[in-house]
């Protein structure tokens, strides 16, 4: 080999490296980021199920217990805050007030004999727990994922590919501590 | 509501520890499965070339004996990784379970689905009191979850979703499509030896007929050269399958603990299925490696702890009991 050749080659290899290694992050931080928006349409599918459920849920209790006029308000503004949530950390946020509420509204019904023997009722909330777990497993696959890019965001060689090529940390999706807690009722009779 | 767990090491957003990395457990078994196919492929094909020259062809008919053996046998591997999955539910007379009659099951199903971001496999269950459960399939989009009826019955909510979760690990990791295949794979080679093995008698008669008695040195000791390697492929693709199956059942529990955040749900699962002594009736020796643990019960001799499809079960308890359980 003459020395050009030799030259050529100790230039072009690690040219070559780079641009390989730039490839490949820049892919991974691709299918990380989508793999978050997927799993975030996961979450998002439970919170509209919940949701929708509320309204009947209100009028069901209403039948039984029209004057607890503060509870119903209470999950009827977390249900709209949740309907108007456009980022994931609002929409956690008004998942954990509508958690909070619905919590309330169940101990209430607890005072109601009558109105825990609704078939209607009793469905509903069984449909509510369920969504609730789904929403817990949603959230937890959610996270992992945000977990995956913030790590390949943060750590290095793949920090620099993601500083030039504007991929953004995600925020994760926090179920509050206090709306994970015991509820305080106070009965307005 | 859901249940109270103890988180295992959660951080506070609710995120996982990150030590294990299922996505270069799911590269690692992919590749294995090539791996498996071409040895699987090869095995037959050497034994049809020893096989061949053993009965006294030339070199170049013996060699097309061989890829014939290798085509039969990729053949049926192609058949077993489209359909091989009925034929392992049918064969463990499992029947699809129905949402309305099952509703526990496939809510357990689906949320840890949500929680794996797997889509939701078909579900089935065997009526059968035994405590077991097993999941196939070639991919995540075309997987199935089975439980036998007893599993049902005796187990509580937090250990069936342990169970559940624990299969959901072996379709996400693409355990079900190596563990088809090799069930598959190792079901030709056995049936390929016995096939050769006895026309060998026939081809053996048939030399000395076509040929003088000269060459008989040399055909004698290709003849044994053939018998040995019928005998002992079988033997190799099993001691290949129990080997892939153990070492992935301790993976499947600690991802299965990840994903429900409580490794107690599965060891209390274990301990139930442990403590049963209702042996599944149902199961047959192709099958065994699929199920969450060993369905052969109390009949483990020192032959058949050779050839174990699962690691202990209280070693595995034990395991999981350390991350918290």
């Amino acid at each position: 080999m003459s020395g050009g050749v030799i030259f050529l080659l100790a230039v072009l290899g690690p040219l070559v490296l780079v641009v390989l290694v730039v490839w490949i992050t820049y892919n991974r931080l691709v299918t990380q980021r989508q793999r978050v928006r997927e799993s975030w349409s996961g979450i998002d599918v439970q919170l509209k199920r919940r949701a929708s459920l509320v309204p009947n849920l209100v009028e069901t209790v209403k039948g039984y217990a029209a004057h607890e006029r503060e509870v119903f308000e209470n999950v009827t503004r977390a249900r709209s805050a949740i309907m108007s949530a456009t980022t994931p950390q609002q929409a956690a946020q008004a998942d954990n007030m509508l958690t909070g509420a619905l919590k309330t509204l169940f101990a209430v019904a607890e005072a109601y004999p009558q109105l825990r023997a609704n078939e209607n009722f009793l469905q509903l909330q069984s449909e509510l727990s369920d969504i609730e777990s789904k929403i817990a497993y949603a959230r937890q696959f959610y996270n992992t994922n945000v977990r995956d890019l913030n790590t390949t965001i943060q750590t290095f060689p793949s920090v620099i590919v993601a500083r030039n090529f504007g991929f953004k940390e995600e925020g994760y999706f926090e179920a509050e501590e206090a709306a994970r807690g015991d509820v305080t009722v106070r009965f307005t009779t | 509501m859901r249940p109270r767990k103890q988180p295992v090491a959660m951080s506070p957003s609710g995120s996982p520890p990150s030590s294990l990395n299922i996505y270069g457990a799911i590269e690692a078994n992919k590749r294995r499965t090539i791996l498996f196919i071409a040895v699987l492929t090869l095995l037959p094909a050497v034994v049809a070339e020893l096989f061949g020259l053993a009965i006294g062809l030339p070199f170049a008919p013996a060699t097309v004996v061989a890829a014939l053996a290798a085509a039969v046998a990729l053949a049926i591997g192609v058949w077993g990784y489209r359909s091989g999955d009925s034929l392992v539910l049918s064969v463990s007379e499992a029947r699809p379970a129905d949402r309305q009659q099952h509703p526990r099951l496939y809510r357990t199903v689906e949320n840890l689905c949500i929680g794996a971001g797997l889509p939701m496999p078909r579900v089935y269950v065997i009526d059968d009191g035994a405590l077991n459960a097993f999941a196939t399939g070639r991919d995540p989009q075309h997987a199935s979850i089975t439980v036998t009826a007893g599993l049902l019955q005796k187990l509580e909510d937090l250990e069936l979703e342990g169970v559940i979760a624990h299969e959901l690990s072996h379709v996400r990791n693409y355990d079900i499509r190596l563990m088809l295949i090799t069930a598959v794979l190792v079901g030709v080679i056995a049936m390929m030896a016995d096939i050769f093995l006895r026309s060998t008698w026939y081809g053996a008669g048939a030399r000395r007929r076509y040929r003088g008695k000269g060459e008989d040195a040399g055909g004698a000791l290709l003849l044994a050269l053939a018998v040995a390697a019928m005998i002992i492929a079988p033997l190799v693709a099993i001691m290949v399958q129990m080997a892939v199956s153990r070492q992935r059942e301790y993976l499947a529990d600690a991802a299965g603990a990840l994903l429900t955040r409580y490794p107690a749900g599965l060891a209390g699962a274990l301990e139930k299925i442990a403590g049963d002594k209702d042996p599944l009736d149902v199961n047959t020796k192709g099958t065994a490696h699929l199920y969450i643990a060993e369905p052969f019960k109390g009949q483990a001799s020192a032959m058949n702890r050779l050839f174990d499809t699962h690691p202990p079960i209280g070693e595995r308890i034990r395991r999981l009991r350390a991350m918290g359980g």
